[in-house]
């Protein structure tokens, strides 16, 4: 059986990011940022991604990577997920990261992987591991790009956009560089991570990969975040969750701390059981992924079935039971609950992916 | 702790193999000789059935016992004794005490039941009532106990009774061994809502109970019976199940089996439950994996609530997926069972019995309290009755 704890090596890396998140990721300039020029902090992002050396975790050290492994990504994305910090993480050190590691790419790798450059998947978030491949993006003889892509992440901050495209043999994976694309950033409905546009008109490109694995591979890239996304979540779920029983504690009405209601307490014993079961299955996918199982279908629709509906629930708990003080800008839960409702629907929604594992598990349809 | 390895214990099975080959040897003699052997749980002390070794050990033990195809001793029959009555013994007991119960006690010759619940005293079981008076070396023992499983069986009963009702009702408790075949003892069957009974009224009257077969000091009741339901719930969710193990596994099974019952909004539930089910089976394999390590985490207090929520949304669905037969019962007939058997009932009987899940071994809501107040830290609810002496009590 998969190892569902966490190493003594993860538990120290989990507290190295957590020390520098609070420090430099603190509420109240993450909530500054959103409405600045600025939203991502990109010397936050050069420290994650260059000085820890964060953004090629999971890359072989041939390639310029860590050579660790997709479990230490997650901790590393349940840490960002406690904090909402404004980094783009998610779309180059994890969709962009492992689209080029499955296409086989020797060139992108290392400079992403020191984070000297910064990655996205142009493919919109909402993409489910088993949508099939795009047909948005078409390629030419010589290999220029045209068509557009709607709400991709973290594409508004990328040197580099690793783009499914179809061209006149079939289905590639394309570098395209910043300058070749028109990157739009549209109002994001989650304030901490950033969806773009993106169109290509006659953009020269270079191939990454083509033929009959191509499909695969883009699958694999979506199948790593979708998995690894659920360490996310469970990251926000126990923000939330911590934040409000703090909050319960020393919040009086009646004469008594909020928080010694029964009915309170019910609702959050509640939710620390399901994030007890969220983050197992969290756990179980970043495992399988890390050592390539073949179960790696089942545990990531198990994971993100499982742990986008917790983090929402726990999202939506915190608002409600911060009472009028959740509902206003300056308190932080509106920025997990965004987050929440956001991932919900990023990589596949619990929906999509219950009927992925249908077909997975042998459960038909009626 | 001894220093002992799983090579050591190996050899010490084959040599109770060789001396009593489980093909040619009498069941209860192979378990007493296995007991002797103190390799019945390894984590006991030597001469106790054990050999002070790591309690993770005994799976060494279980195992090669398994391959040679050695009797095991029910432990599902006689869980509560296991479960419940010998670490309390264990901890509690004097030597003659630990001597004379625990070897017959683990081979299943003499089975526990559990004098706890009252009609008056069930989620608030400190205020029970049952009264044990001091008369020389005896204790007389008068009340009524309720949801006693197995007494109809027990030879004896870890009881726990009101010896002083003028302190508050925490303190005042005293706990003994009882005789379940002393004069005085009663026990009715009590019928439950799935025709069975499985459990029983316990009346007492006048019981004897000589003062050697108290556990722990007068007074100190309270605190020996945490210890035993310490035990009650860390027996939860002991063991490592497949994927699909369990009734996710049957549900599914229909489903695959019978087509003709589909209807979409049952397939929406189902693989809901399916999730639900893998999540569950994740986290205590989790859990488990932190107490081989030997760092138990608080998530132990959650998995019995998981387990009860699951079950009975399964239970539930499974009788609407049987169509027609979901109206239709197996049997109705009064019967006393040994043990609680979920998987060879029909669909009926499971979710009628699944309803206790939520309420045996500490209700969903105790629960949900246990967890609020000592994992997540959140204050108690104001308690009227701490300081109040027990007699004053309203009731």
């Amino acid at each position: 059986m998969s190892d569902l704890l966490y190493s003594e090596v993860e538990e120290d890396l989990r507290a190295s990011v957590r020390d520098l998140l609070t420090d430099r990721a603190g509420f109240t300039s993450v909530l500054a940022r959103t409405e600045s020029a600025e939203p991502y902090d990109l010397k936050l992002w050069r420290t994650l991604a260059a000085d820890l050396g964060l953004a090629g975790l999971a890359v072989p050290e041939e390639l310029g990577g860590q050579g660790a492994s997709y479990r230490e990504v997650a901790v590393v994305l349940e840490e960002l997920g406690r904090s909402v910090a404004p980094v783009p993480f998610l779309g180059s050190a994890v969709l962009a990261t492992a689209a080029l590691l499955a296409a086989g790419d020797t060139e992108l790798l290392p400079r992403l992987a020191g984070g000297e450059l910064i990655g996205a998947l142009a493919v919109p978030l909402t993409t489910a591991p088993d949508a099939g491949f795009p047909g948005g993006v078409s390629a030419n003889t010589e290999g220029a790009l045209s068509g557009s892509v709607r709400t991709v992440a973290d594409a508004s901050v990328a040197d580099v956009l690793v783009v499914p495209a179809v061209g006149p043999d079939g289905p590639g994976l394309y570098a395209v560089e910043k300058a070749g694309a028109t990157v739009t950033e549209v109002v994001s409905l989650d304030l901490t991570r950033r969806l773009a546009d993106v169109s290509f008109d006659n953009a020269s490109s270079r191939l990454l990969t083509s033929g009959p694995g191509v499909e695969s591979a883009l699958r694999q890239a979506l199948l790593v975040g979708a998995g690894l996304l659920a360490s996310e979540q469970v990251g926000v779920a126990q923000w939330c969750l911590d934040e409000t029983v703090a909050y319960l504690k020393q919040r009086y009405q009646f004469g008594r701390p909020v928080g010694s209601f029964q009915a309170l307490k019910h609702r959050l014993a509640d939710l620390y059981l399901e994030i007890v079961s969220a983050r197992a299955t969290a756990r179980y996918a970043a495992d399988t992924l890390a050592t390539g199982d073949s179960d790696v279908p089942v545990a990531v629709a198990v994971a993100q079935s499982t742990c986008s509906a917790v983090a929402l629930h726990a999202a939506e708990e915190s608002v409600q039971l911060h009472g009028g003080i959740g509902m206003t800008w300056e308190h932080p839960a509106h920025l997990y609950l965004k987050r929440a409702k956001s991932s919900e629907l990023a990589l596949g929604t619990p929906g999509r992916h219950r009927a992925a594992l249908a077909g997975l598990v042998n459960l038909p349809p009626a | 702790m001894s220093t002992l390895t799983a090579d050591d214990l190996r050899a010490r099975v084959g040599e109770l193999l060789a001396a009593h080959p489980p093909a040619s040897t009498d069941r209860l003699e192979f378990l007493r000789a296995r007991f002797d052997a103190g390799l019945a749980w390894v984590h006991y002390p030597a001469g106790l059935g054990g050999l002070d070794a790591p309690r993770e050990l005994q799976n060494v033990v279980e195992a090669e016992l398994a391959k040679a195809g050695a009797p095991d001793n029910n432990p599902r029959r006689i869980g509560i004794g296991l479960g419940m009555a010998a670490p309390t013994i264990l901890r509690f007991g004097t030597d003659e005490q630990k001597q004379r119960y625990l070897r017959p006690l683990w081979t299943g010759e003499e089975v526990w039941c559990q004098l706890f619940s009252e009609p008056g005293a069930g989620s608030d079981l400190a205020a029970l009532g049952t009264r044990a008076v001091r008369d020389g070396d005896e204790w007389v023992v008068n009340g009524q106990k309720v949801w006693t499983s197995v007494a109809h069986i027990a030879r004896f009963a870890i009881l726990v009774t009101r010896t002083d009702p003028d302190v508050p009702k925490h303190q005042g408790m005293t706990y003994f061994i009882c005789d379940m075949t002393d004069p005085g003892v009663e026990v009715r069957p009590l019928r439950q809502l799935t025709g069975e009974a499985e459990f029983n009224e316990v009346f007492l009257s006048g019981v004897r109970i000589p003062d050697a077969n108290r556990l722990g000091a007068v007074g100190e009741g309270w605190k020996v019976a945490q210890t035993t339901l310490m035990n009650e719930r860390v027996a939860i969710g002991g063991n490592a199940i497949p994927r699909e193990g369990g009734l996710i596994g049957m549900v599914s099974k229909t489903w695959r089996d019978r087509p003709e019952l589909r209807t979409p909004e049952l397939h929406d539930r189902l693989l809901k439950l399916w999730v639900q089910a893998e999540a569950a089976r994740l986290a205590g394999t989790r859990l488990r994996q932190q107490l081989a390590v030997g760092a138990p985490g608080p998530e132990g207090s959650a998995m019995k609530l998981a387990f009860a929520n699951l079950q009975q949304a399964l239970t539930g669905l499974e009788i609407e997926l049987s169509g027609e037969d979901g109206l239709r019962y197996d049997d109705w007939t009064l019967r006393r069972p040994e043990k609680v058997d979920m998987l060879g009932r029909g669909p009926g009987y499971r979710y009628l019995r699944a309803k206790g899940n939520s309420i045996e071994g500490g209700t969903s809501e105790v629960l949900r309290n246990i967890i609020s107040e000592r994992v997540l830290g959140l204050p108690s609810e104001p308690r009227v009755d701490k300081d109040v002496a027990w007699k004053d009590l309203p009731r």
